[in-house]
């Protein structure tokens, strides 16, 4: 989710290097006086530019993205081993297993599971995220026979029209950001199959987090676009737990997340104080 | 006396001079390479190993094994002809000390048999003691819950063994014999793209994502990546040959004695034979190896058993510290064993290498990787350097497979970074213990001389200090 307001700083400064005239927006038209905004056709050249532009910066390892790339790093075994325990290890691990990433953005987490083999659908209430991600799905070769499924909508909406249908649903630092945390829960639950695993990372609700992920992050680093995270949506493990064990799941696992800045790396630890993660099982 | 040992301790100093060297990267791929290749093309591989020594075949051996990475399209690049290699009676000079490490290794590697069905001799006691003082320290079996010490193996079999592992797994790693690279072109930066090129002499070109130089010393790969290579001679060489020993015996000790001009080291070969390796000084070495075979008997039987001149001071200390250590009831040093006599040099045996120490500070650039010699180099008076080497390969390929089981490519600079870090944190010590130990052993000066002996007894009466000494050695 702030990932989605720093792609729009990411955006700004394509404009501003005035390769781009064009404002790319949803909610704003775009200046008719754009070449290719008159021409017939239904490619926009300086759209497609533009996406390339943006997904370069977004693609970037060591770019605006970096949190989130290097998060891949932690997360994607995180899922993994949460799915697939065997000795026998091989290339495709998630081969065949149906995963749901909930607020997917640009792919990233996405395409990280794609590449172990997995069914992905992303999807996320941003729809120029969702055109981002539907784009570079063309990109990485190693996914060409497994490309993630994108759909531009909410969870709620999502939930409708499938159930029982998953198995894991994935909602990596989401649920911070929706208003009604019990409704955004059932819905993740009501799409996973019997048996299937639901998995959450988030910050939790405490001084140390606010310190940390609200004020050093946001407001002295920038490392995260001001304004990204409220200190009241913060949900703690405690709090998470008892929504996914009331409706019907049961809590397998729960570590501590901390970043270094230095090695600029993730790491699973015995402290929760800053971030979690939980991994829970649907009963029935 | 003393000043003059202060002088030529100051000359050693100087000789040994720090050189680092610093080249800067000629020419760098940008994304694909260019038209002007394509008629020479020849593919575009996973990952391009260069060098085809013990230690880059055991890794394109390694990944052939391993399920997770037997997939990578590799090639191996090997600047020799394809060699055969045919059991003799006699024994090559060149041979290694494999640790327990490097057996674990290469018994995984399915690669061990192959050694054990043609010859290897454990070593199952080693004494190593000063020549110029009493002092002596002994490592054996016993004290690593019996398993052997090390193995003592010739480089030839090692690589033939190896190799044969190699081949015999079907998999997908091509190999280029004769292969002559004349330059390598390497990415600048980890994105997008982490495609190297390498020109061969004859215009053929290769494609990689991810290179490895195995290349020995003198890496021209290390050289591409422009990285800092710190590196200095010892003035030394070693002087190797097979030994035929007067008597027969169980022959599974390793012995090293200290002389003021550098160790000198019996390995065991079998009952009736040894493999020497004796560090001395360039001249002296060259010497050495014009001598006729009989005065060079006689010089080597010398180094062996020559009693030279001591210091009363450090041997009455050395004499009071023993005598405290047998009345705290611990190993004194003075029950040990007696060096075999030598009869005779196996004709045309005798060779000489020059030694140097080799730090590259870098392991790792964009897409690139070093393993074995090429990123360290070592005096051989532990028999660490291939060790070390193999234990690059262990780690490298557990550290690949680990990526690549979660989804990451085969250049991704995250498993590479742990790469570094893992194998600098366990070979840079190495290396600082055997290069202090060089120069404490090269020098003559009194305190030194006394410094070390005392430091020697009581590493020997210690078994915690020995076992960690051993612990290090071993893996």
């Amino acid at each position: 989710m702030w990932s989605y307001k720093l792609s729009r700083s990411v955006l700004k400064g394509t404009r501003n290097n005035g390769i781009m005239k064009l404002v790319w927006c949803s909610t704003q038209p775009a200046p008719a006086t754009s070449a290719t905004r008159i021409a017939h056709s239904t490619i926009d050249t300086s759209d497609v530019e533009l996406f390339s532009k943006q997904m370069k910066d977004w693609w970037n390892p060591d770019g605006p993205m970096a949190l989130l790339h290097t998060f891949n790093l932690l997360r994607v075994p995180f899922v993994r081993d949460g799915l697939v325990n065997t000795s026998q290890k091989d290339l495709q691990p998630l081969k065949d297993k149906k995963i749901l990433d909930v607020g997917c953005g640009g792919g990233i987490l996405s395409e990280g599971l794609a590449r172990l083999g997995a069914d992905v659908t992303g999807i996320d209430a941003s729809k120029d995220l969702i055109a981002l991600a539907h784009e570079h799905r063309n990109v990485d070769p190693k996914i060409a026979n497994n490309k993630p499924i994108y759909i531009n909508c909410t969870v709620e909406d999502h939930a409708k029209t499938v159930a029982n249908h998953y198995d894991a649903v994935v909602a990596s630092e989401v649920i911070e950001h929706v208003n009604n945390q019990e409704l955004f829960v059932k819905s993740c639950i009501h799409a996973l199959k019997p048996g299937g695993r639901i998995f959450i990372t988030t910050p939790n609700r405490t001084r140390m987090s606010q310190l940390f992920v609200i004020f050093l992050s946001e407001n002295v680093f920038n490392f995260i676009p001001k304004g990204a995270h409220q200190y009241e949506k913060f949900i703690t493990p405690n709090e998470l737990t008892f929504i996914l064990e009331r409706n019907d799941c049961h809590v397998e696992l729960s570590y501590g997340i901390l970043y270094n800045p230095v090695a600029r790396t993730w790491d699973f630890s015995q402290y929760q104080h800053l971030q979690y993660a939980i991994q829970a099982v649907k009963l029935s | 006396m003393l000043v003059n040992n202060m002088k030529f301790l100051l000359n050693r100093q100087f000789r040994c001079c720090i050189q680092t060297t610093s080249v800067r990267l000629l020419s760098t791929a940008v994304g694909g390479y260019s038209p002007q290749f394509k008629d020479n093309f020849k593919g575009n591989y996973d990952v391009i190993i260069a060098g085809g020594g013990m230690v880059g075949c055991s890794l394109a051996c390694a990944m052939a094994k391993n399920s997770l990475l037997s997939n990578l399209r590799v090639l191996l690049l090997e600047a020799s002809p394809e060699s055969y290699y045919q059991p003799k009676p006699e024994y090559s000079n060149r041979v290694v000390a494999l640790n327990q490490n490097t057996k674990s290794l290469m018994t995984s590697l399915n690669v061990w048999k192959h050694v054990e069905n043609v010859r290897l001799q454990p070593v199952r006691y080693m004494q190593v003691w000063d020549a110029s003082s009493d002092v002596m320290i002994s490592f054996s079996s016993a004290d690593m819950m019996d398993d052997d010490v090390a193995y003592i193996v010739e480089n030839d079999l090692m690589l033939h063994a190896i190799n044969t592992e190699l081949l015999a797994v079907n998999s997908n790693i091509n190999i280029v014999y004769n292969a002559k690279i004349q330059s390598y072109q390497l990415p600048k930066e980890a994105y997008p793209s982490t495609q190297s090129i390498v020109k061969m002499d004859n215009g053929d070109t290769y494609t990689c994502q991810l290179l490895i130089g195995a290349d020995g010393a003198n890496s021209a790969v290390r050289k591409a990546m422009g990285v800092q290579y710190l590196s200095w001679s010892y003035d030394q060489m070693g002087v190797v040959a097979t030994l035929d020993l007067a008597e027969e015996c169980t022959n599974t000790t390793a012995w090293q004695r200290w002389l003021p001009t550098g160790p000198i080291a019996l390995l065991p070969l079998d009952s009736k034979r040894s493999s020497l390796v004796w560090c001395t000084w360039q001249d002296n070495a060259k010497q050495l190896l014009k001598l006729p075979e009989d005065q060079f008997v006689d010089a080597l039987n010398d180094a062996l058993w020559k009693q030279y001149p001591r210091s009363s001071s450090v041997e009455t200390c050395t004499s009071w510290l023993s005598a405290g250590l047998k009345q705290a009831g611990m190993a004194d040093g003075a029950a040990r064993q007696l060096p075999p006599s030598v009869r005779g040099v196996a004709p045309a045996s005798r060779a000489a290498f020059p030694l140097a120490f080799g730090h590259s500070t870098r392991y790792i650039a964009p897409g690139v990787a070093l393993i074995g010699d090429a990123a360290h180099r070592v005096h051989p008076l532990a028999g660490q350097g291939v060790n070390l080497g193999f234990g690059d390969v262990k780690d490298l390929t557990e550290l690949l497979a680990e990526a690549v089981y979660s989804g990451l490519d085969v250049a991704h600079p995250n498993w590479m970074q742990k790469y570094e870090s893992v194998r600098q944190r366990h070979n840079v010590p190495t290396q600082v213990m055997i290069e202090v130990l060089h120069r404490l052993y090269t020098v003559d000066f009194l305190p030194v001389v006394l410094a070390r002996s005392l430091g020697l007894q009581i590493a020997n009466a210690l078994q915690p200090i020995k076992k960690l000494i051993m612990a290090q050695a071993a893996t």
